[in-house]
């Protein structure tokens, strides 16, 4: 388990590092010269060079990665913009604040959201999957693959407002999306975010919906299910002890990789309800072509992703017993 | 829809390994290629044929948009509610009831610049599908290149694609995507010049492509590794055929079935990316007409006027609904044994 991790994490450094250097090549390579944009319309050469010199962008590019890797671990200096203590991203000079303090203020809105979306993604794909198995061919089973056909095709950007429009405006049923942070008020907290994460997972709800019942069906069709039955053992048993967990294990696997795509959705729900996360972020970024910012956002955004497919490679040592991490 | 003619004659060269099923009949049996066969059991499923004539019709508007443009007497960019008094209020939404629908403007008018919805709704589409065919079918290209070439050849080749292939797929695409457009942009635009509407559409089908193929070259990878090994290509691997001849006239006839069906589901995707980034306000910009901007209007505004967000989202609902549908019934026609 400790060699096992040890090895996953260090090749997460590695891919880190390449997708670090790729994305810092490709920002500052390109001839948009973020002292300039700070320098202003009117501007003198020595304050360009001043402000350049103060970046630390006067220098070669590999210079500049290394300043950049080494502020992660030491913190750096920008002279006349201020400090950027220890895990030192960069310096955002649009917003004038170090990108990491931005995207740490920020992060409990995505994290809030994508957890609260996956929660009900899994929960509510599963159940509804294990309904369409438990009744195969019955009127049930035919709705929720017909609605699964609809969610799939459904996007956020229509219905995240269609249904604000609806259960907001007009019936006054829920509060209007916001952010409460969960220290504040758990109720609050849950009932504002109550609308995001229903729009959030109802494009994914529909895939696992699907998956599940035929991992399901494929399941009870196997020789230790007809082992089980032929011991005696009850159709609940069978289904929900045995099955459930064979069916589990592939769903889990999908999860680890629609994580990416569920944080995709997280930066246009942010959007769609004008919730102030790191998706929002990133895309305030882009119309500043706030370079460091950007990079930062992608840094951490890969991040995430490494270490939640470690975490689910772990958690299928915990449902499978067969897989030995090693 | 070009598929069941072109297939039709691509898949006579794989009824060789299917022999039996065509060709090879007595005289009294009507011999009928592969291509034949799917098209006859494409015929014969209703929900097939109903969304294809759904996303044809769809293709035809964005083809005859002039057309309807010229019959329909209004044009995507001029701003009707602003040029003729009565048509917005002072806070520029539509007068009339329902986002102004009325006979002269039929899907009713932006709130704001008060243009046309209707003609903004037809030359979007042109817009979005126009983007989502061309990325479809470069990375289609990409993907089906790097795939059997990874696959074929193997070794060394087939690691670094395999790493490249499974680092593009394990990112936030959506976040990479927002993220890299401006750079491929900035590597052509000075930053004082105002970015050209051509070189945008070019910028977001080059940022779709190499965030896109990776999926399926991955599908295509795996499926010449268990090609590789059978009889036909072993025996034509024997007889001195070179690898160009063994990749594209026996793997290749082999894999249009996952070809066409990884791309009629990958085609609504990036209709729905694209939109996605017009919403996110990184998208086509003004003024060219683009669904995804009406998305982004159409958040501002839902409050006062949900009518103008209805017609691109249930608009676009449609055509994605029709296209994975027609997906699926393409792909049981062409595999009548797989059962979804």
């Amino acid at each position: 388990m400790t060699g096992f991790l040890v090895r996953r994490v260090a090749g997460a450094l590695v891919i880190l590092l390449i997708i670090s250097a790729v994305t810092f090549y490709l920002f500052y390579a390109i001839p948009r010269d973020p002292a300039r944009a700070f320098c202003g319309k009117i501007c003198q050469p020595e304050t360009l060079a001043l402000i350049r010199h103060n970046l630390g962008m006067d220098e070669p590019l590999f210079v500049q990665y290394w300043h950049w890797l080494t502020g992660i671990v030491a913190g750096r200096d920008f002279v006349q913009f201020g400090e950027c203590p220890a895990p030192c991203l960069g310096y955002s000079f649009a917003t004038q604040e170090p990108v990491f303090g931005a995207i740490v203020d920020r992060f409990p809105v995505t994290l809030s959201l994508t957890v609260g979306a996956s929660v009900v993604i899994l929960a509510f794909g599963i159940v509804t999957g294990m309904i369409a198995a438990w009744k195969v061919g019955q009127p049930l089973d035919k709705i929720a693959s017909a609605s699964s056909v609809i969610g799939a095709s459904l996007q956020i950007y229509f219905v995240g407002p269609l249904l604000a429009f609806y259960l907001v405006d007009t019936l006054q049923l829920i509060p209007r999306p916001s952010y409460v942070p969960i220290t504040e008020s758990p109720v609050e907290w849950f009932t504002h975010l109550m609308l995001p994460w229903v729009v959030l997972s109802i494009i994914f709800t529909a895939n696992y919906t699907r998956m599940t019942r035929s991992q399901m069906v494929e399941q009870l069709a196997e020789d230790y299910v007809r082992t089980a039955r032929a011991k005696g053992m009850s159709n609940r048993t069978v289904f929900f002890r045995f099955a459930w967990r064979g069916a589990m294990i592939p769903i889990v696997t999908i999860f680890g990789v629609d994580l990416a795509v569920l944080l995709g959705g997280a930066i246009i729900t942010e959007q769609t309800f004008s919730l102030h996360g790191i998706g929002e972020l990133a895309v305030r970024a882009v119309q500043n072509t706030d370079l460091p910012m950007l990079l930062g956002v992608t840094i951490v955004g890969a991040t995430a992703i490494v270490v939640l497919n470690i975490v689910v490679d772990v958690l299928y040592a915990f449902i499978d017993p067969r897989v030995r991490l090693s | 829809m070009t598929f069941p003619s072109s297939t039709a004659t691509d898949a006579a060269a794989e009824s060789a390994d299917t022999a039996g099923s065509a060709g090879s009949g007595t005289a009294a049996v009507v011999g009928r290629s592969p291509g034949q066969l799917m098209w006859r059991r494409f015929r014969r499923d209703k929900t097939g044929v109903i969304s294809a004539i759904i996303v044809l019709a769809f293709f035809a508007i964005a083809l005859l948009a002039p057309v309807i443009s010229a019959l329909y007497g209004k044009d995507p960019y001029t701003t009707y509610g602003q040029n003729q008094p009565g048509l917005l209020n002072e806070y520029g939404y539509p007068i009339a009831p329902n986002g102004g629908i009325s006979g002269e403007f039929w899907f009713g008018l932006e709130p704001g610049l008060g243009r046309d919805v209707f003609m903004q709704l037809v030359y979007g589409i042109r817009t979005s599908l126009s983007i989502a065919v061309i990325v479809t079918v470069i990375t289609t290209v990409i993907g089906v290149v790097m795939g059997l070439t990874s696959g074929y050849l193997g070794g060394k080749t087939d690691y670094v694609i395999g790493r490249i292939i499974d680092t593009l797929l394990a990112f936030p695409s959506q976040l990479f995507l927002i993220v890299f457009l401006p750079v491929v942009e900035a590597a052509i635009v000075l930053p004082e010049e105002e970015t050209p509407v051509w070189l945008r559409y070019v910028s977001i089908c080059v940022v779709l492509t190499v965030l896109g193929w990776a999926t399926i070259a991955r599908l295509l990878r795996s499926q010449v590794l268990s090609l590789r090994t059978r009889e036909f290509v072993e025996a034509a691997r024997v007889t001195g055929a070179s690898p160009a001849r063994i990749i594209f006239k026996e793997l290749l006839p082999n894999l249009w079935t996952p070809i066409i069906i990884q791309s009629t589901l990958a085609l609504p995707l990036y209709v729905g990316s694209e939109a996605g980034l017009g919403f996110l306000g990184v998208g086509m910009t003004e003024p060219t007409p683009d669904w995804g901007r009406m998305f982004q209007v159409g958040v501002n505004v839902y409050h006062s006027d949900v009518t103008y967000l209805l017609f691109p989202g249930v608009s676009m609902l449609i055509f994605v609904v029709a296209f994975n549908l027609l997906g699926d019934s393409i792909r049981d026609a062409f595999d009548p044994k797989t059962k979804r």
